[in-house]
């Protein structure tokens, strides 16, 4: 891949958002080949740290991050700020909560 | 054992597939048709007021199709989670469309019916005992808070299903149940190894979601002694080890480890290969079952009642102080109204009104805004008040800078309020110790 700045999309072929249970929002991660996911692993672009950075919300708020190698994919998953149906919440299938994840920076590595 | 062939028509009864997937799955030879109709993914609503998620019309006209075809090879139908939540009152809905499908059409057949409401008492009784933790709720449940709720049901295992079928059903309608157990019911009842049904089961509920491309459609799975394979039934679909390994994922937290009734399914020995074109062999899901018995409460309580209006805004002077405008209006309502209170949310499309609080991108970039105005309170003539109120005050509120004094709202509807009648919310999410697989869901059986 040509250098410059490289966003998380550039690299998956899917990136959704659901809930799991009215209580958990869920997103997982699945990548085009191999080789995108190994890079992206790799570079820890995807942490607690910078997905709580990438939602406004503190890390302990990641109930779980999985590393899937059989998948190549990675699935994190968000305690819910509004459980679900609960006052105020505005996605009854917790769908429409992945664009922050598609615009995660990909930070250069070696031998690229 | 020999192979057991599970047919899955959709990911929930109601929302379709295609004839001739049907028929390309029912030309698998499958030993039973099963299908779930609901969980708790649509919302707190129809558990708590028991109406529908699908209607009457699709469930009927898919429901007669199964039949049809399950009546015709003399295999068992099994329906989970019937009508949404999985009520009582589901339950007797979906039996009532069987009976009149049967009645129509002159079918003969043995129905069995299996309620997973929990009585209150029942529960109440456990929280005393301190059998009921909280699952991921955040709160623990009370006898104040059983108290309030409206419809509790469980999540049953594959147990009583797999009882309903021993008994002689033709035909299985399950109140709430564990998807993937409502799938491995029947295999697991003839000797197939819980692990890789439950597995199967997993990614068989959402039917051709484990298939390219994906769609609410038929996909048929094979459990073997070590193994189960999946397929497609439209010959326009496959599985791949890409569609199938990314289902594993789909709407759970933990992708090793997958907690039903009674028992986990451990995935870190899994592996998944591609054997023909559309079909992929899945092994090394391994059943692990718990000490105690526990299962999953889901509980629904009436928070009070919706109005709501919808309302455009197009003028830059009013977008380039919506936050300021909101809080005075929300402020002079509370004051109105004192000292009745209600819950007053303004969903704000066209800024953060998709992601609210998660939304890291909150300046307005459109030349426009939709307004969700959205009050509940404890009555519905109330909540309709403090609604039009509040539209009213935002329609000819005076602010600086503005130049149109005539309405600050575009309105697309009249009446600008909607009633959207009863508000349910989650009340319960636990999972509470039963004595048995089989307690607390009782199993009823009637020929046709």
């Amino acid at each position: 891949m040509a250098p410059g700045k490289h966003r998380l999309r550039d690299y998956a072929a899917i990136i959704r958002s659901k809930n799991a249970g009215p209580y958990r929002l869920t997103f997982d991660i699945l990548f085009r080949d191999e080789e995108s996911f190994r890079v992206v692993r790799d570079s820890n672009a995807v942490t607690r740290e910078t997905v709580a950075l990438a939602y406004g919300v503190n890390p302990s708020q990641i109930s779980s991050l999985f590393i899937v190698p059989e998948g190549r994919a990675i699935k994190v998953t968000l305690i819910r700020p509004i459980g679900q149906g609960e006052r105020g919440d505005s996605d009854m299938y917790g769908c429409q909560q992945h664009v922050p994840l598609m615009e995660l920076p990909v930070p250069p590595g070696e031998n690229r | 054992m020999g192979a057991i062939t599970v047919l899955t028509p959709t990911g929930t009864l109601g929302y379709g597939f295609g004839a001739e997937a049907l028929e390309g799955g029912m030309a698998l030879r499958p030993d039973v048709i099963a299908v779930d109709a609901g969980s708790t993914d649509p919302g707190p609503h129809y558990l708590g007021s028991g109406e529908t998620l699908v209607s009457r019309f699709s469930t009927k006209r898919e429901l007669s199709d199964l039949l049809s075809a399950a009546r015709g090879a003399g295999i068992p139908l099994v329906v989970g989670s019937a009508g949404g939540a999985g009520s009582r009152r589901h339950v007797d809905w979906t039996v009532d469309i069987v009976r009149e499908i049967a009645r129509e059409r002159g079918l003969h057949a043995k129905i069995a019916w299996i309620y997973a409401d929990i009585p209150i008492e029942r529960a109440r009784r456990a929280v005393r005992q301190n059998e009921v933790q909280d699952f991921e709720a955040g709160f623990l449940l009370t006898e104040a808070m059983l108290d309030d709720t409206v419809t509790l049901v469980a999540q049953m295992g594959h147990e009583p299903i797999a009882a309903a079928l021993d008994g002689g059903a033709d035909i299985v309608v399950a109140g709430r149940a564990c998807d993937d157990s409502t799938i491995a019911a029947f295999p697991i009842a003839r000797g197939a190894d819980p692990g890789l049904a439950m597995h199967m089961g997993k990614i068989l509920e959402c039917g051709a979601f484990s298939a390219e491309p994906f769609g609410m459609d038929v996909m048929v799975g094979t459990v073997a002694e070590d193994h189960f394979l999946l397929e497609p039934g439209s010959r326009n679909r496959r599985a791949s080890l890409t569609s199938v390994a990314a289902h594993s994922l789909y709407e759970r937290e933990n992708p090793i480890r997958q907690a039903g009734p009674g028992h986990e399914v451990d995935l870190s020995d899994c592996r998944f290969e591609q054997v023909t074109e559309r079909r992929v062999r899945v092994s090394g899901s391994r059943f692990i079952k718990s000490g105690d018995y526990w299962v999953k409460l889901e509980g629904a309580r009436r928070a009070g009642y919706r109005t709501i209006c919808i309302a455009g805004i197009r003028c830059p002077t009013m977008l380039a102080r919506i936050d300021d405008i909101l809080d005075e209006v929300r402020a002079q309502a509370i004051d109105y109204f004192a000292p009745a209170s209600f819950e007053l949310t303004f969903h704000v499309y066209g800024r953060d009104g998709v992601m609210g609080r998660l939304e890291p991108q909150r300046e307005i970039t459109s030349q426009e805004l939709g307004l969700v105005i959205d009050v509940v309170a404890s009555d519905q003539e109330l909540a309709h008040a403090v609604c039009h109120q509040i539209s009213g005050s935002l329609l000819h509120l005076h602010y600086p800078g503005q130049f149109n004094t005539s309405g600050n709202l575009a309105f697309p509807y009249s009446p600008s309020e909607i009633d959207a009648g009863p508000v349910y919310r989650f009340s319960a999410y636990h999972l509470m110790k039963a004595a048995s697989p089989l307690e607390l869901f009782p199993v009823n059986f009637e020929d046709l």
